[in-house]
């Protein structure tokens, strides 16, 4: 079976059947990793640029390792987009890197659209790493594999986003590949910080956490950027903690049957307390782990459209 | 003694309240007479099945020049103009340096000179469009200036706004605001909106716009100055001009070719050619302003054409500036969406496009009365094409690819024929 996509820009539009077949793919690399030697020569002669134009450290990271257990060669390029801008274009930047006949492109921008923009310039198979508060799928995908590797299901699941709803890239790729795969979704967050057209998005919204929370399955907590307080959205980080951020007594409001996600990097303490962080219900870790083997899942999958496609 | 006469073309002139098939006379530049009269002696041109009407007028363009020529030059934006029906444009002064001062003003006279049409500059309200003193406004009316403006932004300062409309007073030209608060606007790349909110693109609400209406409706009446609202985007902002104008208020509006043909959803493919300040808006507000240029509630139609370099253009949907071109398009968007839709007249068109925005600036324009310049636009409104190849030297469109059906085929300017596709 192969993806009936040839670039990984985004969740929204991407069908169910090729989500899931990710996820399957996921599950062989994934045992991969819990081998003595974690690496495979499956993308042997493939070449991979990790464009990241915006600072990451574990996105990055994991990109890196799934590429490297899959055996591909692999080139990294960091910049900040502010200097592109004074230099070459990213369409330059892009066609050099694809005159050195790189194969897939793994980016990661600052601005929404910018692997989208990139794709109709370039051959090359592109990855998106994030663009800005528009998509991430990889880490989506990777949420969806912990999710479904706790309940094997995603209908009936109720799955509860919290946070800064209005800035996450996260919150966007869950909320269109999960309810592809028939979970129920809701957001809760301050109203500043929720999209304000959020009824385009087709889930539930709260703005009290203990309503939001009531017989949820899965709480995925996004992390705050804690500039929103100067910049205006929110009053303080404290009234932010103690309305918003998850705590102990909040587990016994969920479903019987629960995780706690959080895509990382925390705010101990402000999002999320670190007793939660750190209990038995948080599958903060195991997400992590899962994500290697999600994004060697998407690597695979995309490159067997390489052999096909004609040379230009 | 040129003599050229257009004969059997249908004749459509609001301002002398002519609509029928007739020959138009032209002598020494002048519109000389218009009906049927011996033709000897002039060059007969076959307008047949075509319609003839005072030339168009735009008054918001930019022409680039001086600073960034490579995107534009006064003579390649008339080109432009000509070719789009166009025979009087009005300049907006944010280019580098600004049109803020009597040199300025006259380097763009003098630069117009071999243009093929009329080019009258609008000066800035602040020297430098910096916000903080104004423009010496005397000095630039004198000079030909045809009215202030800082279009590109508002004037921030509230005070500065109000000073700026009570010293225009004594002048007789008007101000052009460009209504956009800049807290609200403050790093959003299209409409506040649905389509947004899916793409994670920062928003510019409505209310940017609004807010910088209501202000500036509010600062005029209180002077009784002449305000011009530049590219209105909004139902509430085009509510808002009307109501100022039943309480006798002397304020105007323009609106866009694009703005009265497309939405905010046209940013799903992030392409930096539906990139515009203000932003496209939604469906829904698009089908009201297309409702409010029906019913007579905005006064005509501008390009605000604004070219931009491929360079500077083709980059990600957030670094890229904001602006579409739109002189060659105009006439093709307004027929097509109005005009085939049975939902404006060619009167009414002219009027939007010609008449009305030439009376907005006082421009000997708009008219084809006995005696005045030879301005003289032909269309063939049937005419299918694709919108593709610009004279401008930019190729930031947003309708390339499209068909549109009409089209100038003619443009006589002072009784020269500055373009000619076909006739």
């Amino acid at each position: 079976m192969n993806l009936s996509i040839n670039n990984l820009l985004g969740l929204e539009g991407v069908s169910r059947r090729d989500i899931l077949l990710i996820l399957d793919t996921a599950r062989s690399f994934r045992q991969i990793l819990e081998r003595p030697v974690k690496k495979v020569p499956t993308l042997r002669g493939v070449t991979i640029a990790n464009l990241f134009f915006e600072p990451s450290t574990r996105t990055r990271i994991s990109f890196e390792l799934a590429e490297k257990r899959l055996s591909a060669d692999v080139v990294n390029f960091s910049a900040n987009a502010s200097s592109i801008q004074k230099g070459e274009n990213l369409i330059d930047t892009a066609r050099n890197i694809e005159a050195m006949k790189v194969d897939m492109v793994v980016m990661r921008h600052a601005y929404p659209g910018a692997p989208h923009f990139l794709s109709r310039y370039v051959s090359s198979v592109v990855i998106n790493a994030g663009d800005g508060a528009h998509e991430h799928p990889t880490q989506a995908l990777l949420d969806f594999y912990t999710i479904r590797e706790h309940f094997d299901r995603f209908r009936d699941l109720r799955v509860v986003i919290v946070g800064d709803i209005k800035h996450s890239r996260v919150a966007r790729s869950n909320i269109w590949g999960l309810k592809t795969l028939g979970a129920s979704v809701a957001v809760c967050g301050p109203s500043t910080l929720l999209p304000r057209y959020i009824d385009a998005f087709g889930v539930d919204c709260f703005t009290d956490i203990e309503e939001a929370l009531k017989g949820a399955n899965v709480v995925n907590v996004l992390r705050l950027q804690l500039e929103r307080q100067t910049s205006g959205y929110i009053p303080s980080l404290r009234e932010y903690r103690e309305y918003f951020g998850i705590k102990k007594h909040h587990l016994s409001l969920l479903d019987k049957s629960h995780i706690i996600m959080h895509p990382g990097p925390i705010n101990r303490g402000i999002e999320i307390t670190p007793e939660v962080a750190d209990c038995e219900d948080s599958v903060i870790l195991q997400q992590v782990t899962n994500g290697v083997a999600v994004r060697m899942a998407v690597l695979y999958l995309l490159s067997r459209g390489l052999q096909t496609a004609p040379e230009e | 003694m040129k003599r050229i006469v257009l004969k059997g073309g249908h004749v459509v002139d609001p301002s002398e309240k002519i609509n029928r098939v007739t020959d138009l006379f032209i002598k020494n530049g002048k519109i000389e007479k218009i009906g049927k009269f011996s033709t000897r002696g002039y060059k007969e041109i076959d307008v047949s099945g075509l319609v003839v009407v005072p030339g168009f007028v735009d008054i918001h363009t930019h022409l680039r020049e001086p600073g960034r020529e490579d995107s534009e030059t006064i003579l390649s934006g008339t080109t432009a103009a000509a070719a789009g029906g166009f025979t009087s444009i009005a300049c907006m002064p944010n280019t580098d340096p600004p049109i803020d001062s009597i040199d300025a003003v006259r380097f763009i006279y003098d630069r117009a000179k071999n243009a093929p049409i009329k080019v009258y500059p609008i000066a800035s309200i602040t020297k430098g469009q910096k916000g903080e003193e104004l423009t010496d406004m005397i000095d630039c009316v004198r000079a030909g200036a045809v009215a202030f403006s800082e279009d590109g932004k508002s004037v921030a300062n509230t005070d500065l706004m109000l000073n700026a409309l009570e010293y225009s007073k004594m002048l007789g030209v008007p101000i052009i605001s460009h209504c956009e608060e800049p807290s609200l606007s403050r790093n959003g790349v299209m409409n506040e909106g649905e389509v947004s909110d899916l793409l994670g693109l920062k928003g510019i609400p409505k209310a940017a716009e609004e807010v910088m209406v209501y202000r500036d409706i509010i600062l005029s009446e209180y002077v009784g100055a002449r305000l011009h609202i530049a590219h209105i985007s909004t139902h509430r902002s085009v509510i808002a001009v009307i109501e100022a104008k039943k309480r006798g208020a002397h304020i105007t509006s323009e609106i866009t070719p694009h703005h009265l043909a497309l939405s905010d959803t046209e940013v799903k493919k992030f392409d930096p050619n539906f990139k515009v300040n203000p932003p496209l808006r939604d469906d829904r507000e698009l089908a009201f302003l297309r409702d409010d240029l029906v019913k007579g509630r905005i006064d005509c139609i501008a390009t605000d054409h604004a070219p931009h370099a491929e360079q500077d253009k083709a980059v990600e949907f957030p670094l890229a500036p904001f602006g579409v071109i739109g002189l060659e398009t105009a006439v093709g968007v307004i027929l097509t969406e109005f005009y085939h839709t049975k939902r404006l007249s060619l009167t009414q068109i002219v009027s939007l496009m010609s008449t009305t925005p030439a009376s907005i600036l006082n421009l000997p324009a708009g008219t084809l009365k006995r005696g005045v310049a030879a301005d003289i636009t032909v269309l063939d409104t049937q005419k299918e094409w694709i919108v593709e190849g610009f004279r401008s030297k930019s190729k930031n469109s947003p309708f390339i690819g499209r068909m549109l059906i009409g089209k100038a085929v003619m443009t006589i300017s002072d009784g020269e024929i500055v373009y000619s596709d076909g006739v």
